[in-house]
């Protein structure tokens, strides 16, 4: 059978379990998700978004999907303390795509209105909310990990920020991965600010156990008008797992929107973002940093469309690669005719460790207004044998000149994290990464082995 | 201290220094002269290690020991410190970091303990006031957008700071106005004692002037062709280097 076929079987033989509280609505963008991968497919060897970074085969492997949660016990804290401790956040915590609350409500409602928690239980709670959003902002037509999401995916977390409403500590939603045998993935997050909201999202990404996982996961994110959004990503899967991400944000007028994704271990990461300018005046920045070695495969996909006039964004998008990992970047910059006043900026710059490393870079403009600053850079490059030379020479051990050259190379991204503590943290744990300390079980009490 | 002998030097299978010769004493300073693209700065960075230089043959032997075999880095903790003729920016590297890495890389090879934060601003401060830099730059990344004038001071800075036996200046003069240049000599003085040695590189006398030089040597083609006093250094000032090269070429 064709991997494709797997999966509508898999989606027919078990239509009654999967979501099976699921309101019509539900239902509806389940069947139209399915009927769109029908169509799709996986992307085949010559589809030039997924050229480096061929998915097929990773879905075609022998991989278990639950359709409940699975009772597994363990104690959050025991096994598990996480990345930004420093951090005083609200922490929500989904295990292998489930909301796990042992103890405790699956969804928070605060004074001020604001909601967060499991998105299956909004689901339930307050089925016209989500209706309004969920599934409206990306699209399953042409998209066929963001189908296969929609038409499998059980719970995730879903956040809401009413009018006006400034979120005090950043939700911090912490994905976890534990099991006993190979295991899929699907969940799905949905964040909704309206107007003039504030809000403040970290997502940390781990893994719990040896076994190869596969997760793919949608983000969709709607900023309403003035709204401020933070959102920031913090990949630390082990080696022997596959992560596919597909970010939807939509912009209202005047809102603003900070993206980050920090990649510091993973096998085979591919992370789509698009970002919708849908208001004049809106402002992106999307961030990216990865650090890969031995066989790892990190590869961002931007869009970033301006559809209308005076919104600003901008990338800035960095690898740092050793061994014989390989990187792509693929970003888009795309101006509708009617974005007059635009401004897109778009770097990316990689530094190769070894010889055997490689990345693949591609700018991509569109721009049918005319009236519009753009600019676009992409470099690749050794570390500057100029600067070893000079911090040599003044006694620094060449292993320690490469790391000065590398932190300052990584700093770059991480300077733009706007929050002071979480800037702090994501600096000690790169500067971590590139020394070689930071395993994926430095946070696990499990011992599991590499 | 330094002895060069018959020292030559390919770059890409060119051949850049053919037969250096050249003996240092402690307390001595040297300075070398000579035309562009003669071969100067190569010889300093040869001195300093830089790695993609080829020396094909002769030594280089500094305190009784092979410098060819030492990493640069070894190279600088044995006391050997190259000022740049283009000192190198480096964006994201705090000139703090930056100096505060050196020094503990020095005092570790020593077998000493990590200069105490305090000790250290307190030592930043000292030699700061020696060649008069502003603390605005060294709040800054190294070199990063410094003037040229600048980044020649922010090198004496990081000589005085590091204390070396044997300091290489490899046109530190050029690009300075004259209270700088006043500066950076006094700082080099400063730092001049029985126990240490300069070689300076510079096209100008003028620099000799503040810095009295006991050898003054002219590299043309990549040989010393002519040794002297500083008279020579004023000779060269006078006439140029025609009636030298006109020696030189005579002879080949
Ligand atoms: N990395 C390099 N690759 C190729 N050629 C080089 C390199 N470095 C130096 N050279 C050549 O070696 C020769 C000597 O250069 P060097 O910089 O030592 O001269 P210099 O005497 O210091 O000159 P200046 O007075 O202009 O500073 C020049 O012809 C130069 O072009
Ligand atoms: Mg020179």
């Amino acid at each position: 059978m064709h991997t494709p076929e797997k999966y509508l079987e898999l989606f027919q033989k078990n239509r009654k379990q999967i979501g099976k509280d699921d309101p019509p609505f539900v239902k509806k963008l389940r069947d139209t998700a399915i009927a769109s991968f029908r169509q799709s497919g996986f992307p085949g060897r010559k589809e030039e978004r997924y050229r480096y970074t061929h998915l097929e085969p990773v879905f075609d492997g022998e991989l278990s999907f639950d359709f409940q949660p699975r009772q597994i016990r363990f104690d959050d804290d025991e096994i598990f303390s996480c990345d930004v401790p420093l951090l005083d956040s609200s922490v929500v915590t989904v295990l292998n795509g489930f909301f796990h609350h042992p103890g405790k409500e699956a969804l928070t409602r605060l004074d001020n209105g604001i909601i967060y928690g499991s998105l299956k239980e909004a689901i339930g709670q307050y089925p016209d909310l989500v209706k309004k959003y969920l599934g409206t902002n990306a699209p399953t037509s042409n998209e066929p990990f963001v189908a296969l999401n929609t038409a499998f995916s059980q719970d995730g977390i879903f956040l809401y920020v009413p009018e006006g409403v400034r979120m005090e500590r950043p939700i911090q939603i912490i994905n976890l991965l534990l099991s006993d045998k190979n295991q899929m993935v699907h969940h799905r997050n949905l964040f909704v600010l309206e107007s003039n909201a504030v809000a403040q999202v970290i997502i940390c990404d781990h893994t719990l156990s040896p076994h190869m996982f596969l997760t793919n996961s949608v983000t969709e994110a709607y900023t309403g008008e003035n709204a401020d959004l933070d959102l920031l990503r913090l990949q630390n899967e082990h080696n022997n797992s596959c992560q596919v991400t597909n970010t939807w944000i939509s912009q209202e007028r005047h809102s603003r929107c900070q993206h980050g994704t920090i990649t510091l271990h993973g096998g085979i990461v591919r992370n789509n973002l698009r970002i919708n300018m849908e208001g004049e005046g809106a402002e992106t920045s999307a961030l990216g940093l990865f650090l890969t070695d031995k066989m790892q495969h990190v590869d961002s996909y931007t869009v970033i469309d301006h559809r209308k006039p005076h919104c600003t964004s901008n990338q800035y998008y960095k690898g740092v690669l050793d061994d014989i990992s390989t990187g792509a970047f693929n970003g888009k910059i795309h101006v509708h005719p009617d974005a007059q006043k635009t401004e897109a900026f778009q770097t990316n710059n990689n530094i190769l460790l070894s010889d055997t490393a490689k990345v693949h870079t591609k700018p991509r403009l569109e721009i049918y207004a005319d009236d519009v600053k753009c600019s676009h850079g992409a470099t690749v490059g050794q570390l500057d044998e100029e600067a070893l030379f000079y911090l040599q020479s003044r006694g620094i051990s060449k292993e320690e000149s490469r790391l000065m050259l590398m932190d300052a190379f990584t700093w770059d991204v991480i300077s733009k994290i706007k929050h002071p503590s979480l800037q702090e943290r994501i600096t000690e744990l790169v500067g971590k990464r590139l020394r070689g300390e930071l395993s994926r079980c430095n946070n696990c009490a499990m011992h599991c082995q590499e | 201290m330094l002895e060069i002998k018959d020292l030559k030097v390919n770059i890409e299978d060119k051949e850049i220094l053919k037969g250096i010769n050249l003996s240092v004493k402690a307390g001595e300073v040297h300075a070398i002269m000579g035309p562009n693209g003669s071969g100067k700065s190569t010889l300093a960075s040869a001195l300093a290690g830089r790695n993609y230089f080829n020396i094909t043959h002769g030594k280089i032997i500094y305190e009784g020991k092979d410098l060819t075999e030492l990493t640069p880095e070894d190279r600088a903790r044995e006391g050997i410190f190259l000022g740049f003729q283009y000192p190198v920016e480096i964006p994201g590297v705090s000139m703090v970091n930056f100096l505060r890495t050196a020094i503990n890389s020095m005092r570790k090879y020593r077998g000493q303990e990590p200069l105490p934060a305090g000790d250290f601003l307190k030592l930043m401060r000292e030699k700061k006031k020696i060649v008069e830099i502003d603390s605005d730059l060294t709040n800054r990344s190294v070199n990063e957008g410094f003037s040229g004038g600048e980044k020649k001071k922010n090198e004496i800075f990081q000589m005085a700071l590091l204390e070396p036996r044997l300091a290489i200046l490899d046109e530190t003069d050029s690009g300075l106005d004259i209270d700088a240049l006043r500066i950076v000599s006094n700082g080099v003085n400063k730092l001049r004692s029985p126990e240490n040695a300069t070689i300076i590189i510079t096209h100008y006398q003028r620099l000799l002037d503040y810095i009295v030089p006991d050898v003054v040597h002219v590299l043309y083609k990549g040989r010393i062709v002519k040794s002297g006093d500083k008279s020579l250094a004023k000779e060269l000032e006078e006439h140029g280097y025609d009636w030298i090269k006109h020696e030189v070429d005579a002879h080949a």
